[in-house]
Formats: C-alpha cells, structure tokens, sequence
C-alpha cells in the first residue's frame, strides 16, 4: 500500500524532462496518469528512485485532426479521448476501447501514451493502435523521432522508447471512405484486465472486398502483435462470413497466451478467435458492409 | 402485509423510517477505526510469510530498526516470554498470535513493527529479514488425510493425523434402508470453494493501555465486542488484564458478514505493544493482508445423494462433507456445532429419512470457514439440497417447481420436526414459490425458452427455495466458548418522555440504530426518533453475542421487546396511581394508557415518564428502566423462493443474469426498506461467489486470488436489477413474530444462479457445473456437447 | 526531492503542507487534513472507496501522489453539504437507503456528484457503468441507483 520512498520531479517542459531523464537514467521513471505506475509502486514491485512527472508540460493532452491524420497527444487521459466528438463520430474503435479501459474513475487520470509506453500487451490500446496503423512521436535529447506501430513494441514491459525519451503523441492515418474499425473485448468482470480481446480495421472496396485490414490481439503473448497472417489472409477477400472465420482461426493459431485465472490457454485461444470474429464483423458493418 | 399499527409520528414496526445513523454517514463524519487518532499513536505493521509451511530459523530485525521512526519489532519469542505467542481460538483450538517455530500457511503473521507513521511501518516491515527453511506443503484436504501425510499440528503432543473432527446428524441406518428402498436415488459431487468476504473496510484497531489506570481501551472492528473482551480477559488475565479493566469499543464498522467475529493475531499484538510500550498503537490491514490471512468462508467438498419414489415424492437424503479448515480450527460456530448449522440440508422438503457428516481436516491454509454472510455453514446446506434436488428433477423429468411443490412441508405441518432434529417454527413454502413463478411470469419464461432452444439460443431458469435457520440460540444447546447465545437490552425513559437502549449486539450497516427504536416505539409508543439506540461499547452495553447469523432481531431485538413490555408493565401501575384507578381498570393503545369505557380519562407515556421521577407511587421505585437478557426457546427459520433467469453466450461462456426475482419470509418486519436492503446486498453477495468468487492455493500453497485484481467483487454493472418481494408468516415464539433476514439472500441465491444455468443446458445433459460458474466453465461445456459458437 | 511543499485547496480551503513525495493523496486528506470522510478499501486500485474530485473529475485518490495534486481543487465528501444545506445526492442517498455500512458511501456520492453534473439525465445503465469503478458490499447497488436516479431528478427541478 506504501511506496518506498523515490524523489519527485515535475519539469515544466519537454526538454526539462528529458534533461531529467538524461540525467538519472535507468533509476529514472516517467509518471504519466500513473494508473499504471502507482500501483507497482504501492506493491513495491516496481522501483524508481526517480519519478518525473510530465504532467506539468502544457500543450501534451488534445485530439484532432491534422495534416491526413488524428494526432492525439502523449498525455490525453482516457476520459478526454472518450469524450472527444471527432472519436465519437470518426473512429469509434478508439471509443470501444477507451471504454472497456480499467473503469471511470482510473480513466480520468490514465493516459493512451501511457497505455502504450508501459509496454503491457494486456493493456488496450496496443492492440488498436496495431489495427489502426498509427506512429508513435518520440522525443529525446536527440529531438523528434516517428516510430511505427509495428517497431514500438520490443518485448514484454518493454518498449522502443530510450530511457531519457517521452511518448509525446500518436498519430493515426485518416482511414479512407468506407471503412470501420472495432474493439472486442472479454473480461471477468468491469475493470479487468482482457480475457481476450480484438480490434479490427477495415476499409472495403466498392465490391465490397477487403481493401486494407488491421487485426491485433490484447494479452495474446507476451509482446502486442498484429494478426499478419490473418490480414494476409482477408486482404483483397470478399468480406463475408467464411473469410473471416477463418481469418479469426489464423489469428488465434498464431496466438500464445499464458494460462492464469483468466483462462486456460486453450479457452484464451478460443475466445482470440470469437473476439476477432465479433470485430471483424463490426468493423464491416460500420465500413458500410452487411 | 397489514397496515402499521402506530402513525408515522411513532413510527413502529412496519414504517420505512429513514435510518438515523445516516446523517453522519453521508456527510463523511463516520467513526470507524482508521478514522481515530490519538494522541502518542504509533503505527503498526506486520511482516507476513512467503511460505505456506515452513521452519523460522532466525528473524533479523536489525536493519529495521535502525530506520528512524521504528521503535520496537515484535516477534513470537517477545509473546512467549508472556505466554501470549499462541491464542485459543472461538472453537476452543488454538492459533499462533506469533510463531516461534514455524508457519503453516501464506500471509501467517511473523513479527510485527511499530512506528510513529504508517509510511514507516511499511519500511520497517521491508527491511525485517527472515531466514525460512520450507516445509512439506499440505493443500489437499484429501491428501491431508492420507496415512502417510505430514502431520501438520506438531504443536499437540499426540497428534498423528490431520483430522480436527467427525460430525454427524441423523439415523445412518434408517436412512441407508430407505435409500435401499427407493425407486430412484441421484448423486452428485460439489464443491463450494473458498471465498473471502471482503468488506469494504478491513479489520483493524487502535489498542490503547493506560499505565496510570491500568485501563485497556480498544477501539476495534469487532461484531462482538463483549465476547471479545472476556476472551482477552481470559488469555492475558495472567499479565494483569483483567475485565473490569478491558473497553472494548466497536465504534463504526464498514461492513463485517462475520469477517470481523475472530480475534485475529493482530488485536493481540497491537495490545501487547500498547501495554509494553504504553502508548496507543494502531493496526489496520491493507486489503491483500484482509484477503490473504482473515477468516475465509466455505471450502467444503460434498458428496450427497438423494433417494425418491418415482413418483417424485422424496425419500431420504445422505451427505458426506469434506472440510477444509486451514490450519486450526477458528470457525466462529457455536460450540456444539462443528459444522455449524449444515444439518439444516433437509431445506424446505419434508423428508423422513437424513443422515449428514462432514469431517473436519487441517491443511497449509489460514483459518476460519464461516465468515461470509453464511448463517453458519447454511450456504453451504442450502447450495447442496437445491443443486441436488434440482439433479433429481432432470432425472425425473420433472419441472423443478412442480418437485419442489410435491415435496414441501406442507404449511399446517408447523412446527415441522425435520429429520435431523430441527424445529422449524413456521414456513409457507408453496406460497413464496407460486409468488416468485407468477412475478417472473413462469410459464412464459418456459414457452419462451422452448422457442430459443429451437433457434440455438440457450438461455435457463432457476429456482432455489431455501429454509434459512437464524436466531442462535437457546442455551440449552448453544454457546460460544461456553457463553451462552442470549443477547440483551437495557432500556431506560428519561423525565421528559425520550429513550435509551442499549443492546448486546452490534450492526455493521444493519441499520439497528432505526430498526430497534421502531421496536420500541411500537412497544411504547415513543417515538422511534425519540428513542437513542447504542451498541458497541462494552462499557455500557448489556452483555451480548453479537450480531453475526443473522441473530440480532431474533435474540436482541427480542430483549428489546420484551424491556420494553417490562417498561409499560411499571408503566400501567405508574398511570394507575396517577389516574387514581386499578391497574385493571386500564388500557393500552400505543403512547397511552386509557381508563376502559371513559377515554378521556388517559395518561401519556411521557407523562408517566415525567411521573416515574417526580410522583412516583409510595413503596415503588422511582425511575422508568429495564433490563432483559433474552434466551430463544427456538431458532427462527426466515424461507423464500428466488428465480434467476440467465442468457449464456454461446461463443464466449458468459452468463449474464438478466432477471432476478427473490421472494423473501422473514416474518413480521420491522423496516420494509432496510429488509429490501439487506436482501440486495445479500442477492449481490449470492452472485458472487456463483460466478465471480474464488481463492484457491496451487501445490506450494500459494494463493491466487489474493487481491481484487484476482478476487473479483461485482460491481454495479455485473449485479441485475433486484426484483423483490415478501410473503410474511411470522415466527410464532418471537416475541413480536420476527425472524431475521440478514443472510437470506446470501443463502438462497447461489443455487438459483446455478440451477439457471445448467437448466440452460439440461436438454443436451449437462446436470452440474461447479461454481463459480466463470466463462470457461461453461465453454467447455458449450464444447462438449456441441453447442459453442 | 524527497520533500515538497506544495498548495493546494480542499472543500474551498486553500492549504500548504510539506509532504514527502511518495504521500498518497488519500492520506493527505485523511492524515493531514484530518478529512476522514474519504475512505480506504483495497491496495491495488480497484474499490473506489478513496473517490475525490479532483478538479472536477472523480478520481481514485490513492494512485494519485499529493504533489501530483499541487495547485489543484479538491472537493471531498465534507464539501458536499454547503452552509448547512445537504447536497441532493446525499439528501437522495439518504431518501432511497442508498448506504448500509457507509464506508463505501462518500466514494460513491462523489461519482454520482460528478456524473450528475456532466449529465442531467443519465439511463440506469449509464449511472451502473459509472460507478463500476466503486466496488460496495451491502447495497447491492440497487438503491445507490435509485438514490443517484432521485438527485437527478431534484438536480433538474432545481
């Protein structure tokens, strides 16, 4: 319940922090919402003799729209993304996933860039931001970086982030016309952690075949992996009910979750597969398919 | 339910009066243990094993104490020099406050830190170094009763095996003829697995011993505070406690379900530390300590058979229980009552013919067994007969409504003397039922169910009619370390017509600080917001048990009936002299005494109260008090039907309760909105552990299930919308015709969820699932039998 | 640093403390401040008991640190009642027997505060999922709903 003891820093700015980063180096943690970090902490199962706060840097929490793609800042709390009209009405896979995250109250301080810089496949938006084929913005003592979806995520808690770097904004190609997305998700109980879960984004053609697909799993290994032979598997397809079965049975072959109170591997396997079946659909459903 | 007989000025039984403990509850000025601070106050902290048995070889608290702030560490030799290193426990085996030799399961209590801050403690506990040599773990209360088993209570000289107790109920033999005789005889396996209850608030307290008085203060989260003084009276009588020194105070508690009945080892040592040091110390838990170490609930493993005609008129009932108990014996029953209340398993049918015995067995667990909301082990009874009467209607091919009503006791059988020795006071089960099937529209739920099946849909009704057993209880058979199970009111009206009582026992969000002034205000006519009502201080309460299984309307707010009754008896004579009449000449309406045939002619209980200290009559005592200590003739047997209808998803397992209707008798009632109270929080707390709820130890006897992360707790979104309702068949040797229903619904509602969903699969075969019932369970299920998605 | 002071103002009153960096907001208020009222029920996030507004918005007051809430408003449970006046959810909490115990209860009164004041008309599903996040033992969350569904109404009378 007690954390041991750390020192706080809270920089004013984006070069203050990563000067601090700099600095302290592996001993060195970055606080964001800290729904994540506290609670390590707290358990003392997680150590930082230095915590820095960017919470103080102005100008890192907004969701728009710019230059072809949503920009959502590093800091934007779950509840902002929620409530955001463009997610509302323009990406509602990012809404069914802001949703299904922890509960209301932990999403009015988690933040997506934390969601994704705390390199935990059982959190949410990896598997998303997968599907979406976003870019992460880095920046460091060497300046501004993009880092693509596919190379942020390096190994379990681990990310391609550098030490003295901060996740400063996700940026999320426009999709083109006719096309949806969606996030599946099965827990035990609200506030859960996912027993499995799927996010799906597609856009159709005008013959109503798969034109582009993104499909990724949450908690289905040790790192966020993008379903690839499930994608290879829909792309240029018809999008109908026996093509996305048995890109959902690809997706969850190639699946390696572990047993714990959530499932047995052989449950978590199978519900991979109905998830990304349930998400497929209503990815094509709000692409304007059946 | 018939009209209240007072206004709703008075407000007697039968108003849904507002509670009045809630002002301060809702402005956050609550008084519960964490919220007090003394002056001096240390903190302590309590380092905990990794291992669920294991050697203490040494313990090395040096580099603890060289942190600023840490002022003692306390282990078991520190105890032992006191004798105070091991307890008895509420069934008269004994615990360790602290080991001196080994551990026996995870989380045991090693050594404890006091500090002058809680953020201190934490650190002290952290750098408390502990040198283990593990031990065989024994999880497996089969495999603990093996021949070749380690013996896991080392500490009893003599002891060669893991076997605590044999308990048993009923004619074997009669019983084994009619099943020998029957036509038709189901069996079936459950287990009902350890849960934990959970409160909100954990257990602590703040242990403050004055040096000049030689006083003990102990503001505690207790749900007997009385108990819980002579206890320590008794165990440290030889270090000079002694009773009329000891306070307990059970301030607000956060919720208890019988989490907060045992004496947990941290009560000890925090009183120890504070008589040591002679400061005040605080101990509270944090919740992985709550659900890692305190008393757990259930953990029996069943095996019952039921034996019927074929006709489906029930015949006889045998139970054999595996019990697993941790690694002592703390389960809070009474005393003659091992397996607590289990041989209630007879439930609402009128068998001639059971036998019950269950067997107790130590394993590398911590201890307990009842604390959750349990009446004493009557969850675990209630979940075994309707699961199995339910197994015996798929094999009849029966509807379950239609076996239930065949075999009831039937409602002129009252008194009804059951098989295993029981008896019930009064039940109308054929009502509660037909009531539930007509509110949750029975038939068609059937015909709606029939068309979902056709088009692969799977969705289940089930019904559970339980016969609760409350009000421990009479003297003649029950105790708790000997102290009989009365409970007690001290009622005092003072000059200016307002009330006092004072009750043995103690709510914890029951809502006794309305409910028993209702009862005196019926009584009485005062009205209830006149009446003050204080539980908790063992300063000034009456001797009590405690309110836990449901008792404290059967046994306390009996006593305050009948103080009550005793008032107006003084009352009468009171208004008599005023009156200048025979006290037989009088008449009673609530609030006054009337001269019969000359109304006019009447007295006030407020004037008589003002009389009882300024005009009392020559040769009687002045003042308007009394005292009663209750002891039931009987226990109570509050019943209902509960229907759960559930959906089952077809690709992922998922049951979702869709409606929930429980139909509860609780007799005579005091306050309709808290009794609709009680039973959601109940109904809610019968979901959980059907679906969501389960600690369990791998071989090593590591726990999973050790937090909420793991342990999970419904929320808003998992729990239905309640739909209640109550048929009233009062308790015909209560005082004021009431049962309790504290438990009900924690009792009836697991199996109902239960039946519902193997009901929903009952037309491929399935006839069991194990609770709690999660997602997966039911996949394979939906697998093997070819119905996933 | 290990130390900080910071200001921050609580139920409308501006307040200067030095803390250690690790002091848990929840213990800010209930050690410091002596603002009991906000409870404690689990240590890993989950039970909601510990709910503030913190500028506005309901949060679980044990993960967030003290001097994260520097220059914050905080509203607690003992801010809810105004010159005497309870507020309507407590007033409602009260009418519907939303509360038992209490211990979960100013927790659930701040989330229902904050999902009143963003939405004057929640359905019931909405007002469940908005307290998922706080956990109780003795209502069964049937009441807390109608106590919750009774401010509302009050809310938009006013």
């Amino acid at each position: 319940m007690i954390p041991s003891a750390f020192d706080y820093h809270a920089p004013a700015s984006i070069p203050e922090a990563i000067a601090l980063l700099s600095r302290f180096g592996e001993s060195a943690k970055v606080i964001s919402g800290g729904q994540s970090l506290l609670p390590l902490l707290k358990l003392r199962l997680g150590t930082a003799e230095h915590l820095v706060d960017i919470g103080r840097i102005a100008g890192l929490e907004y969701v728009r729209e710019e230059g072809g793609s949503l920009r959502i800042g590093g800091r934007t709390r779950e509840s902002v993304l929620e409530r955001s009209e463009i997610v509302q009405t323009r990406f509602p896979i990012l809404l069914d996933t802001a949703r299904v995250i922890a509960d209301p109250l932990v999403r009015n301080r988690a933040t997506v860039g934390g969601n994704l810089a705390h390199g935990d496949p059982a959190n949410d938006h990896p598997a998303t931001m997968l599907a979406l084929r976003a870019t992460v913005v880095a920046q460091g003592p060497n300046g501004e970086r993009t880092i693509p979806i596919d190379r942020f995520f390096t190994g379990l808690f681990a990310t391609a982030l550098a030490a003295d770097e901060i996740l400063t904004e996700i940026r999320i190609p426009v999709p083109p016309n006719r096309s949806g997305g969606a996030y599946m998700k099965l827990e035990r109980k609200v506030g859960d952690y996912a027993t499995a879960a799927a996010a799906a984004q597609v856009t159709l053609d005008g013959a109503g075949n798969f034109s582009q697909v993104g499909l990724a799993l949450t908690n289905a290994g040790p790192v966020p992996t993008r379903a690839s032979a499930a994608e290879d598997v829909l792309r240029g397809k018809r999008a109908d009910e026996a093509n996305i079965a048995e890109a959902a049975r690809r997706a969850a072959k190639a699946a390696s979750p572990t047993a714990d109170r959530r499932g047995s591997v052989e449950y978590k396997r199978e519900m991979a597969r109905v998830l990304a079946v349930r998400a497929l659909k209503k990815a094509v459903e709000r692409a304007g398919g059946r | 339910m018939s009209e209240p007989r007072t206004s709703p000025e008075v407000c007697g039984m039968g108003h849904s009066m507002k509670r009045k403990e809630d002002p301060r509850f809702i402005r956050g000025k609550g008084n519960y243990v964490d919220d007090i601070q003394l002056p001096g106050m240390l903190h302590m902290d309590i380092v905990r094993s990794p291992f669920a048995h294991a050697k203490i070889k040494s313990i090395d608290a040096s580099k603890a104490l060289k942190i600023p702030g840490v002022l003692a560490v306390i282990t078991g030799e520190t105890l032992a020099k006191y004798n105070l290193h091991w307890m008895p426990t509420l069934m008269s085996d004994t615990q360790m406050v602290l080991p001196t030799e080994k551990v026996m399961y995870q989380a045991q209590e090693v050594a404890a830190v006091i500090a002058t801050d809680r953020y201190v403690a934490a650190d002290g506990v952290e750098a408390v170094e502990v040198d283990y040599e593990p031990l065989p773990v024994v999880v497996d209360p089969v495999k603990a009763l093996a021949p070749d088993a380690p013996v896991l209570r080392t500490d009893k000289k003599d002891k060669k095996d893991n076997r605590i107790f044999h308990w048993q109920a009923g004619d074997r033999a009669a019983t084994d003829k009619a099943f020998a005789e029957s036509d038709v005889v189901v069996k079936q396996d459950m287990y009902i697995p350890r849960i934990h209850v959970a409160s909100i608030e954990t257990c602590g307290c703040v242990a403050d011993f004055d040096r000049v008085s030689g006083k003990l203060t102990v503001y505690m989260t207790t749900q007997a505070p009385h108990a819980v003084r002579t206890v320590f009276a008794l165990v440290a009588g030889h270090v000079g406690l002694s009773e009329e020194k000891i306070r307990i105070i059970s301030p607000d508690i956060g919720g208890g379900f019988g989490g907060k009945v045992p004496v947990y080892p941290g009560y000890v040592i925090a009183v120890a530390a504070s008589v040591v040091i002679g400061k005040p110390v605080k101990w509270v838990e944090d919740r992985m300590e709550n659900l890692q170490a305190d008393s757990f609930a259930r953990d029996y493993h069943i095996h019952a058979e039921l034996a019927a005609k074929k006709d489906g008129t029930m015949t006889a009932l045998r139970i054999k229980t595996l019990a697993d108990h941790g690694y002592t014996d703390a389960a809070a029953n009474p005393s003659k009552f091992p397996a607590g209340l289990f041989s209630i398993c007879t439930g609402s049918y009128a068998l001639k013919h059971a036998f019950a015995e269950v067997d107790g067995v130590y394993t590398n667990k911590p201890p307990g067994g009842i604390a959750y909301r349990c009446s004493f082990r009557v969850t675990e009874a209630v979940h075994c007969i309707e699961r199995i009467t339910d197994v015996l209607a798929q094999e009849l091919k029966m509807d379950p409504a239609e076996l239930r009503l065949k075999n009831f006791i039937p409602p002129e059988k009252f008194p009804w003397k059951s098989a295993l020795g029981w008896e019930y006071d009064s039940g109308n089960y054929p009502a509660a039922l037909r009531k539930a099937m007509e509110i949750v529209g029975y038939e068609a739920l059937r015909k709606e169910q029939a068309e979902k099946r056709a088009r692969g849909e799977l969705m289940g009704i089930g019904i559970s009619s339980f016969t609760e057993i409350v009000g421990a209880g009479p003297s003649k058979q029950f105790d708790i370390l000997g102290l009989k199970m009365f409970d007690s009111c001290e009622l005092r009206i003072h000059p200016t017509g307002k009330a006092l009582a004072r009750f043995g026992t103690k709510s914890q969000g029951q809502g006794h600080e309305t409910t028993y002034a209702q009862i005196i205000a019926e009584e009485l006519g005062i009205p209830a917001a006149q009446v003050q009502v204080e539980e908790g201080d063992t300063d000034t309460a009456p001797y009590g048990l405690g309110t836990y299984a449901s008792r404290s309307t059967p046994t306390a707010g009996a006593a305050g009936s009948l103080a009550a009754r005793k008032v107006r008896e003084k009352a009468k004579k009171i208004a008599a002299h005023l009156l200048e009449c025979s006290a037989d000449d009088l008449e009673w309406e609530p609030g006054k005494f009337s001269v019969k045939g000359s109304p006019s002619r009447s007295k006030t209980i407020q004037e008589i109260a003002l009389a009882a200290y300024t005009n009392h009559p020559q040769g009687m005592e002045a003042g308007l008090e009394a005292v009663s200590y209750y002891d039931p003739p009987n226990l109570t047997f509050p019943f209902g039907s509960y229907i759960a209808v559930v959906d089952i998803d077809r690709g992922t397992g998922q049951v979702k309760v869709r409606r929930f209707v429980a139909v509860d008798d609780c007799g005579n009632i005091i306050n309709p909105m808290i009794v609709d109270g009680q039973i959601h929080g109940g109904l809610a707390m019968g979901l959980a552990p059907a679906l969501l709820e389960e600690i369990s130890y791998d071989d090593e006897g590591n726990i999973t299930g050790g937090s909420f992360m793991d342990y999970l707790l419904p929320t808003a979104v998992e729990t239905p919308s309640w739909e209640t309702a109550k048929t009233v068949t009062p308790s015909p040797h209560h005082p004021f015709g009431a049962k309790g229903v504290g438990e009900s619904a924690t009792v009836g509602a697991p199996p109902a969820i239960a039946n519902a969903v193997v009901d929903a699969l009952a037309h491929v075969g399935v006839r069991h699932v194990e609770i709690p019932i999660t997602p997966e369970k039911v996949w394979r299920l939906l697998k093997e039998n070819g119905l996933a998605e | 640093m290990s130390r900080h002071d910071i200001q921050l103002t609580v139920n409308g009153a501006s307040h200067r403390v030095q803390v250690e960096s690790r002091l848990l907001l929840v213990h800010l208020l209930r050690e410091n401040l002596r603002l009991t009222g906000t409870h404690i029920g689990c240590d890993t996030t989950h039970c909601g008991a510990c709910t503030v507004l913190l500028d506005g918005e309901p949060v679980k007051s044990c993960t967030v640190l003290a001097v994260q809430a520097e220059g914050s408003q905080i509203t607690t449970v003992e801010g809810l009642e105004q010159d005497g006046k309870l507020h309507p959810v407590q007033q409602a909490f009260w009418d519907k027997h939303g509360l038992q115990c209490g211990y979960c209860t100013p927790g659930m009164m701040m989330t229902g505060c904050a999902l009143l004041a963003r939405d004057k008309n929640p359905s019931e599903a909405q007002i469940r999922e908005a307290i998922s996040g706080n956990l109780c033992r003795c209502t069964g969350y049937s009441n807390i709903v109608k106590a919750i569904q009774s401010a509302a109404e009050q809310l938009r009378q006013q």
